[in-house]
């Protein structure tokens, strides 16, 4: 137990670690903006004392290693910053805080992955095993083909497609996601039904042919053999056998799968307009509004983190090695 | 097949000689031997190079001119219609093929000078330059690379040349850690072992022991880094932050024709004319994937051909 | 079994295998594996499957429980078990029959038990599902079983994970999950191979007792015939899916028919004359050498004779070829020094300058790996001419002819790639390219042990033949007792880190041997057939 305990907190010191880097590079980059772009954000009419009044409040004036800290000391109390955009070269500032910017848009931006997951996950970690079990049937065959097909295939033309038949042909489903928060929740499952559609598909690809491979090397390892040979049903086999040692490399499969999600949805959300975290980014980076992005980007690459951290506890709390040391 | 031990002789002991064949014979023997898809991929990629690299004489009209009318119907004078400002879209896609490809290649090829150099240096070295880098490129990779690359896109702006650093700095991450895996592979054998006893310099065991040995993989990534980039670029472009107007691009002709689908029910034709661009990249994706399956299938089995 | 298969009478028919066909997939066509082989076992009997690597003898093993390998399939022929026919059962028929009426017994237990169960349980999860059979009954029968194979702590052995436990006893936890069913049959499929001797004499002994207690009909699969000497009543050679010959234990060790028979075991007919030498050409002077913070050596010392051998035997982990690797500077030495023709060494290789490289050669356990699969032999053999000799162009070419006549092979192979080569001839490139060097010392770590006998004892007779042209000194490293008596003319013995003892091949395989010497000599499997009986009697004698 001891060791288990230790190897867990070691792997979360590491994940914590990596936050912090990772941070920091976030941070870093804004240090590396050219320097004539609070001109640029507060427009040409700018006089030089709104600049150098916007210079002090960002803390251009501080040396960058004190900002990091001023900002990070910050993010812990849930204050991410002021958006850029809303500013004025008079001085006059109608700008936002990020964290109200955020909020409503990461709640909207869950609800959307977590529909997914919920429907993507078990359907994935079914056909897999299935397509595993087949192996090398025309229904293995098709899936493979048509998996394969799905993952060359950028996620907006799919989008499209389905945009094409459900909300412009035939009209059975909307075509825009614009959710907001008085909608009941049959409603806005309803609206969202196109964008949950193209990611569920596009994960289910991955994570299929993912699943399939973990399952297929398990199953060929020689203790699945004498399981067979001892005479076990392929029920016995799959369920006793099999199982217990594939949490693991399931739950590394899906805990990658839903960091792609995380990905996916960028796209997804604009396709759709679709009032989520990822939308709000691409905004960000268009009108070069840095704290909004700099937020965005640390929200998404901590949910990656930890993600793939609770992909290797899992691995670790299930690893019958660690569970029963020497 | 029985031997008689008696008459024991070493050169017997395989069986029969090979006969032994040029190398454009083997490779015309491989080939004829590819299945449908492979030849279709193929046939899909070359074609592809040709459109690019041909454009200016194949397309009708110049990249960037634009006609009297906006969202033109498909007619004789533009046969895939007028995208929102009146430019042929016809001659923007086969533009396309040769900028956005280009791009890709560009960034995919930097990303492999980067990666590839770097994690061959690792391998061999295995003290603290591969900890180092092996550390960094852990960190890099826990940021997901498309939020990266938006952050990093504005921070220092869209042009092609920041989108092909960038993208090429992103990608090597994954480039370092494969050419890295299989070197590390390769650098553990007996004969690379034998190399460095027998006294032979560094650069030598590099260049005739371990690169020949990790071709295939390498060639097998390069394909699927290339279907990765490509994607990506598209990905940026079609989010308004890639390549940017008036250079035609697949990704982002998807986006400023888009709401052309709505039309779908009035006229069928302009509601698939958007879709056209992200055909064109899925085609490409599919065709090159197809070809490293095929590719991967075969170096796997290179052992046991005889 | 054998000792008592005189007075024991035959049982009856138990398994008959007639015109056995086996094809496998590889390279996307379908290739015979077994070419109609007949067998038939009675209740009681041990068979011997012996053959080497390639020859079947495991997919025969397996069909005989009506059992084909993913990527297998039988073509032809019946397999007959108690009057079932296997091959026309319905899958829920076999399931019935594996694991409670014919049991199997791999090689690797370590992969072949599941990591997530208890030993116990797995023990009995086949025999749970025979009629008549409670599970705590169970459960009270393999601890007994466990006491029968001597596992150290009977009683809570089980309710261990496989990885907290040895390969030596996992391999008899296997044994007694095989016959804790009390099963007609069991297949074993060379479940020594992967131990150390010492190791193996425990195993063997503790299976040959339950399967004679329970008078248990066995098919007992290996490559190594004093092995299955020791186990069968009855021996039947393989080579490519056929059988050569059949005959009982017996006879076929003392009079075979076949020639290929009489060459599996040409091997231990080899015995170079030994001479003792004279100038010592290298010397290991009380080295110790360690992999960062585990030490590996500890005061090792190794005299070498001008164009002698000297042979390093041991267990795995004994040291044998870190003392290779200290030799050749690829671990340098934490104490001590390596002292070549009278000056000394420097410790890492990367020092030693192009002679001092030139003059010790090595040569691989695994050819394969030890030659590049992109070059051809010509550049393989040519590259150590060229940079130690500086021969270029056709004057490269000729010599790289001459040596690979020099190795019986012709000037046909000057292209050929690896892959293109037997292993056998792969190894006699990597003397050649050793050769090529005109080395003073070569080490050989292991050269001939991937390989099958018959070309084992051509590599053999080849390093001897050389070693008399160009007074070669050779230090061979082998866990083969068989090899050292082919090849060496001194021995040196390694235990855990640290050598036991150096002297002539005569005073060392002669008593009075020290502790370790005898055990490791002791444990050797011999072809007679009462040799394990008469050890295992001798060691009860002497409380050992």
């Amino acid at each position: 137990m001891q060791l288990i305990v230790s190897t867990i907190l070691r792997r979360l010191a590491l994940g914590l670690f990596t936050l912090l880097i990772v941070s920091f590079i976030i941070f870093g980059g804004m240090s590396l903006l050219p320097g004539d772009f609070s001109q640029a954000i507060l427009g040409q009419a700018a006089t030089e004392e709104t600049v150098a009044a916007f210079r002090k409040e960002i803390g251009l004036d501080q040396p960058a290693i004190t900002r990091y800290f001023n900002w990070v000391g910050a993010i812990f109390q849930g204050n991410l910053g002021t958006s850029f955009s809303g500013r004025s070269g008079t001085g006059q500032t109608q700008a936002r805080e990020v964290a109200e910017l955020i909020a409503p848009r990461l709640s909207n931006t869950l609800f959307l992955a977590g529909v997914t997951a919920l429907i993507s996950v078990p359907l994935a970690i079914m056909l897999g095993l299935l397509t595993a079990l087949y192996r090398n049937s025309v229904f293995d065959r098709t899936i493979n083909a048509a998996t394969l097909t799905t993952i060359a295939t950028p996620d907006f033309f799919v989008a499209y497609i389905l945009i094409l038949f459900f909300g412009s042909l035939w009209q059975v489903f909307p075509s825009l996601a614009n959710v907001d928060a008085t909608m009941s929740l049959g409603e806005r499952l309803y609206r969202i039904s196109l964008p949950v559609m193209t990611l569920c598909l596009v994960i289910l690809a991955h994570m299929m042919r993912m699943t399939r491979a973990a399952i297929i090397s398990l199953l060929a390892s020689p203790y699945i053999e004498m399981a067979r040979l001892s005479g076990a049903s392929q029920r016995e086999i799959i369920f006793k056998h099999a199982l217990p040692n594939a949490w693991a490399p399931i739950a590394t499969v899906v805990a990658f799968n839903l960091a792609y999600l995380v990905v996916g949805v960028v796209v997804v959300e604009v396709v759709f307009v679709y009032p989520g975290i990822g939308q709000l980014m691409v905004d960000a980076v268009t009108s070069r509004d840095i704290p909004v992005v700099q937020a965005c980007c640390l929200i998404f690459a901590a949910t990656y983190i930890i993600l793939n951290l609770m992909a290797d506890i899992i691995g670790i709390v299930t690893n019958p090695r660690l569970l029963h040391p020497r | 097949m029985t031997h008689d031990p008696n008459t024991y002789s070493a050169i017997a002991e395989a069986g029969e000689v090979l006969k032994r064949r040029s190398r454009s014979e083997r490779v015309w023997l491989v080939l004829k031997k590819a299945p449908m898809t492979a030849w279709f991929g193929m046939v899909i990629v070359l074609s592809y190079f040709c459109v690019a690299l041909l454009a200016p004489l194949i397309a009708p009209y110049g990249e960037a001119q634009v006609f009297a009318e906006p969202y033109a119907p498909w007619s004789v004078e533009h046969l895939l219609g007028t995208d929102q400002i009146g430019r042929d879209i016809f001659t923007r896609l086969i533009f396309g093929a040769r900028n956005s490809m280009g791009i890709a290649l560009i960034t995919t090829l930097l990303s492999f000078a980067i990666g590839g150099g770097l994690g061959l240096a690792a391998a061999i070295d295995r003290r603290w330059l591969d900890q180092a880098l092996s550390r960094c490129v852990d960190i890099l990779m826990a940021i997901p690379s498309l939020i990266f690359a938006l952050m990093l896109l504005s921070i220092f702006g869209s042009s092609a040349l920041n989108l092909i650093l960038i993208i090429a700095v992103l990608d090597s991450t994954r480039v370092f850690r494969l050419t890295r895996a299989v070197a590390v592979n390769v650098a553990v054998m007996d004969y690379v072992e034998a190399a460095a006893l027998r006294g032979e310099g560094l650069g030598w065991i590099m260049r005739r022991e371990i690169l020949p040995n990790i071709m295939p993989p390498l060639v097998a990534e390069f394909g699927i880094r290339f279907c990765f980039v490509f994607l990506m670029i598209a990905a940026l472009s079609f989010l308004g932050v890639g390549i940017q107007p008036p250079t035609a691009d697949w990704g982002s002709m998807v986006r400023e024709n888009a709401s052309l689908i709505q039309f779908a029910k009035y006229d069928l034709k302009a509601a698939v004319t958007p879709l056209l661009p992200a055909a064109a990249i899925a085609l490409l994706t599919v065709a090159v994937n197809f070809i490293v399956d095929w590719f991967l299938h075969q170096t796997s089995g290179l052992r046991d051909e005889k | 079994m054998k000792n008592n298969c005189i007075s024991t009478e035959k049982g009856s028919l138990l398994l008959e295998m007639k015109g056995v066909r086996i094809d496998g997939h590889s390279d996307e066509a379908w290739h015979p594996i077994i070419k109609g082989v007949d067998l038939s076992l009675h209740r009681g009997e041990v068979l011997g499957l012996i053959g080497e690597s390639g020859a079947g003898k495991s997919t025969l093993g397996k069909a005989a429980m009506g059992y084909t390998q993913p990527g297998c399939k039988l073509t032809g022929g019946s397999i007959t078990f108690d009057g079932m026919d296997l091959t026309r059962i319905t899958k829920a028929q076999s399931r019935a029959l594996w694991g409670t009426r014919i049991a199997y017994v791999a090689q690797s237990a370590a992969a072949s038990f599941n990591p997530a169960h208890k030993l116990i349980n797995q023990t009995i999860r086949a025999t749970n599902r025979v009629v008549n059979r409670s599970e705590p009954e169970n459960r009270a029968d393999a601890v007994d079983l466990y006491q029968r194979l001597q596992l150290p702590n009977p009683e809570s052995i089980g309710e261990r994970y496989p990885h907290q436990v040895s390969g030596g006893q996992l391999q008899r936890i296997m044994t007694a999950m095989a016959m804790s069913p009390r099963p007609d049959l069991i297949i074993f499929d060379e479940p020594t191979t992967a131990l150390d001797v010492t190791t193996q004499v425990e195993v063997l002994s503790a299976m040959r007792a339950v399967v004679d207690e329970f008078h248990t009909a066995a098919i007992y699969i290996t490559h190594d015939l004093a092995v299955v000497a020791q186990m069968a009543d009855v021996i039947k050679v393989l080579r490519y899916g056929e059988e050569v010959e059949e005959a009982p234990t017996q006879k076929m060790l003392t009079e075979p028919e076949k020639p290929y028979t009489r060459s599996l075991w040409s091997v231990r007919a080899l015995e170079k004359p030994e001479d003792p030498g004279g100038e010592c050409i290298l010397s290991v002077n009380n080295i110790d050498a360690a992999y960062g913070a585990t030490k590996v050596l500890s005061n090792v010392s190794i005299q070498i004779p001008r164009g002698r051998t000297v042979s390093v035997v041991g267990e795995s982990g004994s040291g044998k070829s870190t003392t290779a690797r200290v030799i050749t500077g690829l671990l340098p030495a934490s104490k001590g020094k390596v002292m070549f023709n009278g000056e000394e060494l420097p410790p890492s290789h990367k020092q030693r300058s192009k002679e001092q490289l030139r003059k010790i050669q090595m040569i691989y356990q695994m050819a394969d790996t030890a030659m590049n699969p992109r070059q051809t032999v010509g550049e393989i053999i040519g590259r150590p001419l060229e940079f130690y000799l500086g021969l270029t162009g056709s004057e490269r070419d000729a010599r790289v002819i001459e040596l690979l006549k020099m190795i019986e092979l012709d000037e046909r192979f000057f292209d050929r790639l690896p892959s293109e080569l037997s292993g056998g001839q792969k190894q006699r490139v990597c003397i050649a390219r050793a050769l090529a060097a005109e080395p003073e010392l070569i080490i050989c770590d292991e050269v001939t042990s991937a390989l099958d006998q018959i070309v084992q004892e051509g590599i053999l007779k080849l390093l001897l033949k050389l070693q008399r042209e160009f007074n070669i000194s050779y230090l061979f490293i082998t866990h083969d007792i068989a090899v050292v008596q082919a090849i060496s003319d001194e021995i040196v013995v390694m235990y855990q880190g640290e050598v036991i003892e150096q002297g002539l091949k005569s005073k060392v395989l002669e008593p009075p041997y020290p502790e370790y010497t005898d055990l490791l000599l002791s444990s050797v499997p011999q072809m007679d057939p009462g040799w394990l009986t008469n050890l295992l009697e001798e060691r009860r004698k002497s409380g050992t």
